[in-house]
């Protein structure tokens, strides 16, 4: 990888397993920062537990890694004491969506100026294999030896149903509309959220029998419909498939500026 | 000119903070500590500071970590569930060295146990909550006045030596009303945290001052660093070289260690004379004291040891001590927690009795004075 500017270089190269999407979204994060012209002093890259939230490191930028499930906790506490700050948080699927889906819920639901972005690869990656709430039912994990037996989520319409004013979804396989979506959410004042469809070959693919890397990228991309596309298609054709692209924008104000009028008001009234 | 009111110990505390530059608190609602948060809803505001209630108890503890990183002092409060609750992050806190305080009002456990009522059952959890080795600074109030001035001396401490700081009170210090001297009590000094002495270029985010903490650049002020509760070398990124992880952990443990001098508190009463000391800290060295009189009053020579800060542990104060005494008698409201630490500092020289209470009742002067009595007949 040549130098790059919002990169630690030295850092580099990367703990991830051949065919894993962790880089191909840490390169579309890359190449949106250096478009929107971030200044690395004032944005902050807090990530959780897990192979994706080691992202940060490589990431030249304040950089917090933090406590499995709790970065956006931990990021809330960042934005709101400094809202000068640009705030992306990366969590993977089982960080964002089981451990730390209370926090998820919160963060959107307060609606505070962070970026969300949730790779998810269908499994911990990290420990092995095991199944993560996104584990789609059926499929085979560590601690699912003869399937998943749970349940999924949507977890753009978790994410939108919470209160997040801008929730997309991309895939690896689809890496520059990913860079686009990233550069988007970071126009929204409020919560953003993008999941990222990722592959995990080792801990998923190589499990539930799709044992190439780009069988598994194929596997990826068979699964996503852009929501445009989607339109236009019956319910039969989009059983199964995830929606791509931009899902919901419902601008609202932001909650470190709604906390600035708390301010102004008890400043009244303790002048009084 | 003075400004006594008469106040809780947990608006103590609150007001304690403020004075000492506490500007960020987040925390969840929770008996008998709802007061400091209340109280902070209110007041932070007015001075430009931030107060957020979280989803729970992990989460306070997580955004007040995220908010030292910018630069500002925080704090949170809880009791029992919560403390246990917040015990992984207070770990962290005290890995990637990110000053912050929490204050803890005991209430009686396990579990959910006594809501309302009042315990000192986590001396050994304060120190030893988290998982791994490290220093720990642990202080316990034992009225009013001095919940301002603990409040003011933690915040001091955390921002000092660059660590997490529990303010121990319990039920009793935290809703008992005393008078306290506001105007007296604003005189307490006041530390703030270091800044970077060099230029970002030079800059090594965990490279220890002189007294072993890390100098760490508010976020945003130019600075890029790794912040990580992975076991990290001097700057900051994760490592598993073994000097090197040796050297983080030894530091961690020796920066509270060889500053013991500079943190250690204590209080004795009566001691000159003493044949026997009685050891007792934050609401239950109350009765301890009148216990103490009504066994001179009797003619019996005993002194009141009240250690301040728990951890570190007073221990050449109390070695001094027990070279005098014939005899040492801890009360304490648990099954003896401090009594093994006494124990230990004491070596055998003296017998070490104690008066353990776990009914959820504060003690009496007259349940002590008996149990000393009982033991040193």
């Amino acid at each position: 990888m040549s130098d790059k500017k919002y990169l630690r270089n030295d850092k580099l190269p990367h703990i991830w397993c051949p065919g894993c999407g962790n880089g191909i979204v840490l390169s579309a994060l890359e190449r949106a920062l250096e478009q929107a012209n971030v200044d690395k002093d004032k944005t902050v890259i807090v990530s959780g537990i897990g192979c994706s939230s080691r992202m940060p490191t490589y990431m030249d930028f304040n950089t917090l890694h933090t406590t499995h499930g709790r970065a956006l906790a931990f990021a809330t506490g960042v934005k709101l004491a400094n809202p000068e700050l640009t705030v992306f948080v990366i969590m993977g699927d089982g960080d964002a969506t089981a451990i730390g889906g209370n926090h998820l819920i919160h963060a959107c639901r307060r609606n505070i100026g962070l970026n969300a972005i949730v790779v998810n690869n269908n499994i911990y990656g990290m420990t092995g294999g095991q199944y993560s709430p996104l584990t789609p039912t059926g499929m085979k994990a560590t601690t699912a030896p003869y399937g998943m037996v749970e349940r999924n989520f949507d977890l753009c319409e978790l994410a939108h149903a919470a209160g997040a004013t801008y929730v997309a979804r991309g895939t690896v396989f689809h890496a520059k509309p990913l860079t686009d979506l990233i550069l988007e959410s970071m126009d929204n004042d409020g919560f953003s959220m993008v999941e990222v469809l990722s592959t995990c070959p080792i801990g998923f693919g190589r499990r539930n029998k799709i044992r190439g890397n780009y069988e598994l990228m194929e596997w990826v991309k068979n699964r996503a419909v852009n929501v445009k596309a989607a339109a236009k298609m019956s319910e039969e054709d989009l059983r199964g498939k995830l929606l791509i692209g931009r899902l919901y924008s419902e601008p609202a104000e932001e909650y470190t500026k709604c906390y600035d009028k708390i301010i102004e008001i008890a400043g009244k009234e303790a002048k009084r | 000119m003075s400004d006594i009111r008469l106040m809780q110990g947990n608006e103590a505390c609150a007001l304690g903070a403020i004075h000492a530059g506490v500007r960020f608190y987040a925390g969840y609602p929770i008996t008998p500590s709802t007061e400091i948060a209340e109280i902070m809803a209110e007041e932070l505001p007015k001075y430009g500071g931030k107060f957020i209630q979280m989803e729970d108890e992990i989460a306070g503890m997580a955004a007040i970590i995220g908010a030292s990183l910018t630069g500002k002092k925080t704090l949170t409060a809880t009791s029992g569930p919560g403390f246990s609750l917040k015990q992984e992050n207070i770990g962290y806190a005290a890995m990637a060295e990110v000053p912050c305080v929490v204050v803890n009002v005991q209430r009686g456990g396990p579990s959910t146990g006594l809501p309302t009522s009042p315990a000192q059952s986590e001396i050994m959890q304060s120190k030893y909550g988290s998982h791994g080795d490290r220093g720990a600074i642990v202080l316990t109030p034992s009225t009013v006045p001095e919940c301002f001035r603990l409040a003011v001396r933690s915040v001091n401490l955390a921002e000092k030596y660059m660590t997490p700081v529990i303010l121990l009170m319990d039920e009793i210090v935290g809703h008992m009303r005393e008078a306290i001297d506001l105007e007296e009590e604003r005189k307490a000094e006041v530390y703030d945290r270091k800044k970077p002495d060099c230029g970002p270029e030079d800059y090594v985010a965990y490279a220890p001052d002189e007294n072993g903490a890390p100098v760490l650049a508010p976020f945003g002020a130019g600075y890029r660093y790794h912040v990580t509760g992975l076991t990290h070398d001097e700057t900051g990124f994760s490592t598993m070289v073994p000097e090197k992880v040796e050297r983080v952990n030894r530091r961690l443990v020796d920066k509270i260690e060889n500053n013991k001098e500079d943190i250690v508190m204590w209080e004795e009463t009566c001691t000159d004379d003493a044949e026997s000391v009685i050891v007792a800290y934050g609401g239950a060295a109350r009765a301890a004291r009148e216990a103490v009189e009504l066994l001179r009053a009797e003619g019996k020579k005993v002194g009141l040891f009240r250690p301040i800060s728990v951890w570190p542990f007073p221990d050449k104060a109390l070695t001094a001590l027990a070279a005098k005494v014939r005899s040492v008698f801890v009360t304490e409201m648990n099954d003896g927690q401090l009594a093994g630490e006494v124990k230990k500092v004491i070596g055998g020289k003296v017998p070490v009795d104690g008066l353990f209470v776990m009914d959820g009742e504060i003690m009496t002067p007259q349940e002590i004075a008996d149990g000393w009595k009982g033991a040193n007949q």
